[in-house]
């Protein structure tokens, strides 16, 4: 049966002004917009969307609710199987997920799932009278979670739903990890939607203790041995950054995409009030094609600066989300595809002129599936710039693996659990990117809620 | 929040605080830093931890005063609070690694300028604690500008020296350590250094002619302190090392001095790291 109402468009900050503002590109759905858009959902038997969701969220299940405008029973499906749909909605990569697999995406265009995740998360932050959670008596049984990122977060809020008596600790003196020092504001606003998803966590009895760094303030068998806790999550995510490896990499002017967006998000440093200095330049060149990168890019041109992407295989591979790709574009921002760096150029004062690249050309597929990028010969040219922003992932810290003793980890130096969370070390549990590497924010709640009920198991047994 | 319980004027830049932080007075160790912010505008600034006291849960930091953040660290008095004081960071000092036996026969020279004074201490009363008394270089312009003597001299021996002679030796700490060396038979068989960027500098290359294994312990520009950002990143060796996880003490006859003065000032053309008291530094 064809569908014949058109995906319904949302509503955008203009390309031109917000290219120099910090405030939210995308503006949501409005009630009237979502149940159009929630109309067009053909509630399949079989729901593709709802296999390919890493969480398998009732997908048609909320959107039939939508539909009917009891936006609280959206809400409460939802909840059934994810803790932070306002985040995911904004920054999963629905293409390639839930929407990637919609029937209506053969024909046409697929429902708009991502969004009317958001409309319902958003709906449920502003109508915190409507969740009145009855949580049971406390089973006296304590839970150290370690890191305030997604994964850490849903963990620590699964505990609390089970009676278990939950403190998350957490390195940086801000609460949600990635949401706060990665996500710039212009993708998901702090005070609107982060802080209020911490609170609801806090209202759960979490409690929170910000600037703890466990493997240095104290370590991952302090918490067990020393305070007194039955059990561990580590959830530390992967903060360390790639750089890499060529000549010029430590001229001033070149950051980690970290460094750049750390400042930017987590500091503010874009905004006079704040005291952290922030350097965008000129011309500002991000290497990489993530969504990180994105990120880098438009945050250097939201600065002032002429920014450019310098991705080292095609359009087609770029692992960013369509979406923040389309919206860097209209922001002005300039895609140098099939260009890889080869050093970065200086002055006598060690300030970046420039970055010197080579072209490329696909050949084969290589074991990513992805056709893999060769250099052509004699195609050296140099951009002008004075500012380089290496995006090209990120690692697990090694703080805790080299603090804990009987916590394995694999050659890339992530913690190796097993699907539920389960370290080499009886009692820890872990989850995240502190397990996979830089993957998603999904996942990592996912993970976190899985390693919850692994947890409780466990205490259970013991 | 982190309240400060005492506070010293050292000299008119110099503060010295004690800073009730139980958590990271219980794992602090000599070398380590934390990191600060005054308030919710604040930078995060490292400071190295220049004493502790685990009974009393106190963190000891001295703070010179070179631009805005530093400057609102010292405005804080008595009483007033940290709203962030995070660590201990980066590894402990090496000497922590040496057995008894060997640190017994170790001569150890810490060579201190300008504010490098005061986390000199932490480092030569724990040598102190473990039976052996360390010599200390404490070199200033001038000898008003001295800090932490007295605390020095209860736990090392101290040699003092002035670029204008007010006191002690008559010229730059490296004078003074070949003086001591050549003329007065010192001998030492480890080295830790710690002030300026080019005093570091200057003195590992002295200390490399002598061929005495020397650190040194960085103060690189850094974000978060815990190996996030890569700010901090130095060259030893020819490698790209993270002053705040791998450091901030490094082999100081493998450090690039020059890359990192130039790294510090990364900022420093930046409106924000200037203080609106700061005065030109021309007719100082």
């Amino acid at each position: 049966m064809a569908n014949r109402i058109p995906r319904t468009p949302v509503r955008e900050q203009d390309p031109l002004v917000r290219a120099g503002n910090f405030e939210e590109v995308c503006l949501g759905y409005n009630r009237e917009e979502a149940e159009l858009e929630a109309s067009r959902c053909l509630n399949c038997k079989i729901a593709r969307c709802r296999e390919k969701c890493p969480v398998h969220i009732d997908i048609p299940g909320f959107i039939a609710r939508v539909a009917a405008g009891d936006v609280a029973g959206a809400t409460a499906i939802i909840g059934a199987d994810s803790s932070l749909p306002s985040v995911c909605g904004r920054v999963c990569p629905q293409e390639s997920q839930c929407e990637g697999a919609c029937v209506l995406g053969i024909k046409s265009e697929p429902v708009s799932i991502g969004k009317l995740e958001r409309y319902v998360g958003d709906w449920s932050i502003s109508h915190p009278e409507e969740q009145t959670v009855v949580l049971p008596e406390p089973n006296g049984k304590k839970v150290a979670v370690v890191g305030s990122g997604p994964a850490g977060l849903a963990c620590a809020s699964d505990l609390a739903r089970m009676g278990y008596a939950v403190k998350i600790f957490e390195a940086l003196h801000e609460v949600g990890g990635v949401l706060v020092y990665g996500i710039p504001e212009f993708r998901l606003p702090k005070e609107r939607i982060v802080a209020k998803e911490v609170e609801a966590v806090k209202n759960l009895g979490v409690e929170i203790e910000t600037d703890v760094i466990i493997g240095r303030t104290m370590t991952i068998d302090d918490l067990l041995d020393r305070e007194g806790y039955d059990a561990v999550f580590i959830g530390s995510g992967a903060g360390l950054p790639r750089f890499m490896g060529i000549e010029g990499e430590n001229l001033n002017g070149v950051f980690s995409a970290n460094e750049f967006l750390t400042r930017a998000n987590l500091m503010h440093a874009y905004d006079e009030e704040y005291d952290t200095p922030i350097f965008a330049g000129r011309r500002a060149v991000i290497v990489g094609g993530g969504n990180v990168a994105m990120d880098a890019v438009r945050t250097a041109r939201r600065l002032g600066a002429e920014a450019v992407i310098v991705y080292r295989r095609s359009e087609a591979e770029l692992p960013a989300r369509v979406e923040e790709v389309h919206h860097a574009r209209q922001e002005g921002i300039v895609f140098r595809m099939l260009t890889n760096p080869v050093r970065v150029l200086g002055d006598e004062k060690g300030n970046v002129t420039g970055i010197e690249c080579v072209e490329m050309e696909l050949g084969e597929p290589d074991e990513s599936g992805r056709r893999s990028p060769i250099v052509k010969e004699g195609s050296e040219f140099t951009i002008d710039c004075d500012v380089v922003i290496m995006a090209l992932g990120t690692s697990p810290n090694p703080l805790i693996k080299s603090t804990t003793g009987g916590l394995d980890t694999n050659r890339r130096g992530c913690i190796v659990a097993d699907e539920e969370g389960r370290t080499t070390r009886p009692g820890v549990f872990a989850g995240g990117d502190a397990v996979t590497g830089a993957a998603t924010v999904i996942l990592a709640m996912g993970a976190g809620r899985k390693a919850a009920k692994a947890i409780d198991e466990y205490l259970k047994e013991k | 929040m982190f309240s400060i319980i005492s506070r010293r004027q050292l000299s008119p830049n110099i503060t010295e605080m004690r800073v009730k932080a139980p958590r990271v007075a219980e794992s602090a160790q000599p070398g380590q830093f934390v990191i600060v912010r005054v308030d919710g505008h604040s930078e995060r600034i490292p400071l190295t931890i220049c004493d502790y006291d685990r009974e009393e849960g106190t963190i000891t930091i001295v703070t010179q005063t070179v631009g805005k953040s530093s400057e609102k660290i010292n405005q804080l008095q008595e009483g007033d609070a940290f709203l962030d004081f995070a660590g201990p960071l980066g590894r402990p000092s090496d000497l922590l690694d040496l057995d008894e036996e060997e640190l017994r026969r170790s001569k150890i020279l810490f060579v201190a300028g300008g504010v490098g004074t005061a986390p000199v201490y932490p480092q030569a009363k724990w040598l102190h604690e473990h039976g052996v008394t360390p010599d200390v270089i404490i070199g200033a312009r001038n000898k008003d500008l001295f800090t932490y003597v007295d605390e020095m001299k209860k736990v090392a021996n101290v040699h003092l020296a002035t670029d204008d002679g007010s006191a002690g030796y008559h010229g730059m700490v490296t004078g003074l350590m070949k003086k001591l060396i050549e003329e007065d038979g010192y001998k030492f068989d480890r080295c830790v250094i710690i002030g300026p960027m080019i005093m570091m500098k200057f003195a590992a290359l002295a200390t490399k002619e002598y061929a005495i294994p020397t650190m040194v312990s960085l103060n690189a520009l850094m974000v978060d302190g815990t190996g996030m950002c890569g700010a901090c990143r130095v060259t030893v060796d020819g490698q790209t090392r993270f002053t705040c996880v791998e450091g901030p003490e490094f082999d100081g006859h493998l450090v690039d001095f020059d890359e990192a003065m130039r790294r510090q000032n990364m900022y420093r053309e930046s409106p924000k790291t200037h203080s609106a008291n700061e005065k030109c530094k021309c007719h100082g």
